[in-house]
Parts: C-alpha cells; structure tokens; sequence
C-alpha cells in the first residue's frame, strides 16, 4: 500500500475529505518554499502536490507561470526539488507528496534515472500534465513498476467511451479539472461538477479529487463535498508571489483545509 | 514510386504519430480527445476527392499557385558552378508559403463546425495568412505574438487588424513565438468547443506535423514537375531553410525516396552555433526533448528548461523543429547545417541586385548556404532552393543591420 493509498484509507476511516495544497518548489526560494512545504501538514493539507518549474507550462494559468519563472530565477532545479522532498521526509513520514509538472525535465534526467531518485527521495506520485494515456510507456507505466503512483487528470471533455484508457493506468487518485481551461481560471461550481464525479465514480473505486477554479474555504467545501477531496493551487500561489509572510500563507491554506474538512 | 515500400522515406507518421522517436502527442488530458478527433476528421478530408478538390481551386485562384520555377541565370553564373533554380513561393498571395497549409487547415475547420480560428505567429506570415483566410470565409480569427514581436514587426500587426483579426500581445514567459504557442494552447484548451488551432508550421502533437507537410507538399511536387520539364530530370541538391520547418518539409517529401536528390535543411545559426546559444539551430546545436506536443530536437539547458533562440530572422527565431526533420537528420536522409545572420544578410542583399528579388531573410539562409556550396559544384549539377517568403517585412531589420536610417 502506497502512502496515498494508507492517507485515503485513513481519511476514510475517520470520514473526513482531502484537503489537497499546491505550492511551486523553489518559489520565492529554495529556504522559503521548504519552509512553507513543512508547515503544510500543521495546516491541514493531507496530500502535498509539488510543483516542479518549467519554462513552457502549457496548462498553467499567469499565477503558477509566474511561480515557475520565480523558482527558476531562484536557481530551483529539478535536483534541488528532489532534495527539497528528501528534506521534508526527515521530519515526516505519513503525508503523500507528489510531484506535478511536466515532462521535459524528466526526460532530459532520464526517466530511470529520475524514477530511482524520485523514489529515494520519497516521493510518492507523479502528475504529468503533458504525458496523456497514449504516451502510457514513457513514464506512467516505468513509474508504476519503480513504485510511485502515477495520476492522471480526467477532464470535462474526457467522455465516456475515452474515460477507461485515462484509467487504466491511474494509480493512487484520480484528479478530476474541474474547467476547461487552465489553472487559477474560471470558479468551479459544484453542481456542475457533481455529476461529473458521479459519471468517474461509475468506472472507477479510486478516490477522486477535484481542481482547478477553487479559492476559497467556502469553494473547498463545495466541491469537497461532492467528491473525495479539494486541491487547491494559484490561489496559495498567489500569497506567495506577494511576498505574504509565511505564517500568513499557512493561516490561509489551514482556512481552505478547514473548508475542505467541513464537507 | 519507391520499388519497395518498406524502404520509403514517405510512410510516416506512424499510427501514433511517430517519425521513429520523434513526433507522438505530448499534450494534456483536455486537448487530448480534440486531438484525436481533428486525427479523425482529417484522414476522413484527406482521402475526399472534394477536399482537395476546393484546395486546388482556390490554390489556383486566390493562393495563385502554382508558383514558377526560376532559373536564377545571374546568380547561377556569378557564383559560377551549379545551376541554381528557385522555387518561388514568395509570390503567393500574403507573400510567403504559410498561405499554403492555412487554406488546408481551414476549409478543414469550415468541415467540422468550427467557427473561431486560433493561430501563433512570429514573424507575422503565419498570422496575416490565417487572417486573410478567415476574412475570406467570415471566421473569427485570434492571432497570438509575442509582445516582442509585436513591436518590431508593426506592418504586419496592421495587416493583421485590417483583416479583422485579433492579434494579442503575449507577455508570459519571455514573450516570443514560443510563450506565444503555449498562449494559443491555453485558449484551445479554455474554448474547446467552437474552437480550431492553426497551426503554423509541421510541428505540436500529431496529426499537426504530418497535415502541415501534406498541406506545403505542393511546393515539392510542383517542383519536381518543373524541373522535369525545364532540364529533364530530378535536380542533384535541394535546399530549404527551416525554423520549425514547413517550407522545407514541404519541398522535401515528395523527393525524398528520389535516392539521387540530396537535401539539405539550413537552420539559422544566429551569432555562431556555440556554447552562448545565440542561434536557432535545434538540430545542429540542440538534443531531444518534448515541448508543444512533440519529441524532437530542442535548445534545452542541462536541466530540461527550454532556451530562447535568437536569429535576425524572426520567422526562425523557433527552439524547436518539425518531429519529422528531427527523423530524417537522424537516419542520415537530410543533411542540416547552419547559416549565420552575417551570410543570410550578404546572400539578401546579392540576390537582391543579381536577380531582382528582395528575399525574405529565411530563404536568404538557404541561399546563403547555395552561396557556400554552388561555386565547387559542376556545371551541371541542378540546385533548388525555396525562395519561401518576400522580404518586404524585413526591409527595416535589414536596414537596421547596414546601418542605413529609414527615417527620411
């Protein structure tokens, strides 16, 4: 059983929903980010998505573009990512963090290379947003065989008749984007999102969380609601390309973990 | 025809869309099943006699193809070996080849319903095409630039807008053709219903690469027609310069199992292909990645984060190229060099006063490498070159470059 595996089972267990948080490693800094990164659990957050920067994030809003841009000008590299998470293991054991970009810095690493370090450094899932089933053999199903959970996204235009390629090889969750669009944009709505999740549910016993468009606490328990967790992004991304002390980040995210929490 | 298939050159993609490693559909979960559905619907269009029967039509009637081919007698004899012949796809209706594959991509679009065009420019040839085809059919037309490139190609941000476009600065990331496709990506994916991407240049996930190269094939199989009229026979050497690479995609396929041909594919080699990365030169100065929907040769640092190319030439001015070129440098099929904008600027002033034909600066870099190889090659030896875009849009940069002040 994998760590995301036993943290949903848990959840289960006490009946609570996920609250998922998203920050950009190495954003403002490499000191800061893992400041913030260690203070997430305190907060709430149950799964820890980590962004790893990339020059061209096609699926990404203005707000984590910008996040990338400054991890990268700080110096963040995809080693200085892994030794972040490896960092963060010292003192915690339990919370899953998963990895989510893109794949070119993979593939410039190698994959069996970054497999073997990523595992290392305990890491627990990966979310690869260029990397749809039918690219399946180039890292989803190498990362499935060195252990680490590989997540794919289900989408509004994923249907029906498509849907069972996108799960096949999904381990861990499933992260269901809750627009079209990208991150940090239009506001999710819960009705709308509901019989989405119904129709995933359908075809699949993983637990399925649900991004993109949520902001606030209030927005969290919403969707939380009608699924299995929340993840929220740009809106914590935002504080910190403000510059917001770190105890004022961590403040909001244990207000958007409570929201979560709630449903 | 090849005697056997198996040793073609011309069988790829395959069904995934690969060119051996490179190619495939490095895109996100949104944009997959319109992917596939654009895959779809363009098998069904490209096996129609209908289809290419309108493209033939309005490629003869309002593209004005077929475009000559040129003995350039002056040329030819001042650089005083091979007998150089261009393909002049300059005088296309917009000026350039781009026009070539928008009429494909966009009576396609007309086929399945969509009603809103997307496209990226760079320079601005690929934007003002896409303008003026979705002004001839009255579709709304977004044009993606980068904020860069707005500025310093005004003329065509203008023509953009007299056609009834809407051209948006791009600021994300560094602001260049690149941020300019993830742009257009991120509004494909935000409108995927009334929504059609029109792409470019041979490169994005497939089936773009391989629909672009069937769309710009035209200039390649006229070519051979007319050479075969003009001297009797297949030419020894082809050349084209390549950005992302649709000019020369186009001109090469159709010879590429005539085993005779040599091809040659000139990238801009900017200030020196050289640790400083000054250059656009992906295949000669890159190694493979996966960036806008396909593997193949990218300017990268060690870390897999993408580099910004410089050239003079805007419409070169790309990290990437074509997964199909990245395949044929690779099994050896196409050889691949680089011109600096120093020999692209002398061959576009040369051919300006040899053969009165103002260049644009991208074909000045495969004449720049003609330049190189014409005089030690004999007589008879017949080169084509594709003259793939007029100059008119660089006249500024150029003039900059010689120093001679426009403001009069």
């Amino acid at each position: 059983m994998s760590r995301i595996d036993a943290r949903f089972a848990a959840l289960r267990a006490e009946g609570r929903k996920a609250f998922v948080a998203y920050v950009m490693a190495g954003d403002p800094d490499y000191a800061t980010s893992l400041e913030i990164v260690k203070g997430l659990p305190a907060a709430g957050v149950d799964i820890i998505e980590l962004g790893m920067p990339f020059t061209d994030p096609m699926a990404d809003g203005p707000t984590i573009q910008l996040a990338g841009q400054r991890a990268l000008a700080g110096g963040q590299t995809l080693q200085k990512t892994l030794d972040m998470v490896a960092e963060f293991r010292k003192a915690d054991r339990e919370t899953p963090v998963v990895m989510m970009g893109y794949y070119n810095p993979i593939y410039s690493r190698g994959v069996e290379r970054f497999l073997t370090e990523a595992k290392a450094a305990g890491i627990d899932g990966l979310i690869v947003v260029d990397l749809p089933p039918e690219e399946d053999e180039e890292l989803c199903i190498p990362a499935r065989e060195a252990g680490l959970n590989f997540i794919r996204l289900a989408t509004p235009t994923t249907d029906d008749r498509r849907l069972p390629k996108v799960l096949q090889n999904t381990s861990g969750f499933v992260y269901y984007v809750s627009i079209t669009g990208i991150t940090g944009a239009a506001a999710a709505q819960a009705a709308e999102v509901a019989p989405e999740v119904a129709r995933i549910k359908r075809q699949t016993d993983l637990p399925l969380v649900v991004g993109f468009g949520i902001r606030t606490p209030e927005a969290a328990e919403a969707i939380a609601r009608v699924a299995d967790g929340a993840v929220v992004g740009s809106a914590i991304v935002r504080m910190i390309g403000e510059g917001r002390p770190v105890p004022e980040i961590l403040a909001f995210v244990k207000g958007l973990a409570e929201g979560a929490h709630r449903a | 025809m090849p005697e056997d298939l198996i040793n073609s050159y011309t069988t790829g993609p395959d069904e995934r869309g690969r060119f051996g490693q490179f190619g495939g559909r490095f895109v996100s979960e949104t944009l997959m099943p319109l992917i596939l559905e654009l895959e779809e619907r363009y098998n069904h269009a490209r096996t129609d006699p209908t289809f290419w029967a309108e493209m033939d039509h309005l490629w003869k009637h309002y593209v004005g193809r077929p475009s000559p081919l040129y003995f350039a007698e002056r040329l030819t004899a001042h650089l005083g070996g091979a007998k150089i012949y261009m393909k002049r796809d300059e005088l296309n209706h917009t000026g350039a080849h781009k026009i070539n594959n928008v009429l494909g991509q966009i009576i396609l679009a007309r086929r399945m319903g969509k009603t809103r065009i997307i496209a990226e420019t760079g320079a601005g040839q690929h934007g003002v095409a896409t303008a003026t085809v979705c002004a001839k059919f009255g579709l709304k037309c977004v044009v993606y630039m980068g904020a860069h490139d707005v500025e310093r190609q005004a003329p065509n941000v203008f023509r953009m807008r007299l056609l009834g476009a809407e051209v948006i600065p791009v600021t994300s990331g560094r602001g260049t053709l690149k941020d300019a496709m993830n742009d257009a990506l991120r509004d494909w994916v935000t409108n995927v219903r009334d929504t059609f991407y029109c792409i470019g240049t041979v490169a994005g996930p497939h089936p773009y690469p391989a629909m672009v190269r069937d769309f710009q094939s035209i200039i390649g199989r006229e070519a051979k027609a007319q050479i075969l009229e003009a001297e009797g026979r297949l030419p020894d050497t082809i050349v084209a310069a390549i950005g992302g690479g649709s000019n020369a995609m186009g001109l090469f396929h159709p010879f590429l199992d005539d085993k005779g041909v040599r091809i040659i594919g000139v990238e801009a080699g900017g200030k020196g292909v050289d640790d400083r990365m000054q250059h656009c030169a992906s295949l000669t100065g890159g190694r493979p990645g996966v960036l806008h929907g396909n593997r193949t040769y990218l300017l990268q640092d060690a870390d897999g984060q993408i580099l910004e190319g410089y050239s003079i030439s805007a419409g070169l001015d790309y990290p990437g190229i074509g997964p199909e070129h990245a395949w044929l440098h690779d099994v050896g099929r196409a050889q691949y060099v680089a011109i600096t904008d120093a020999e692209a600027l002398e061959a576009f002033q040369l051919c300006c006063r040899l053969e009165g034909i103002i260049p644009a600066l991208e074909p000045s870099h495969a004449l720049a490498h003609v330049m190189k190889i014409a005089p030690g090659l004999p007589k008879d030896h017949l080169i084509v070159m594709n003259m793939c875009g007029r100059g008119d849009k660089d006249i500024f940069t150029v003039a900059r470059h010689l120093g001679f002040d426009m403001k009069l």
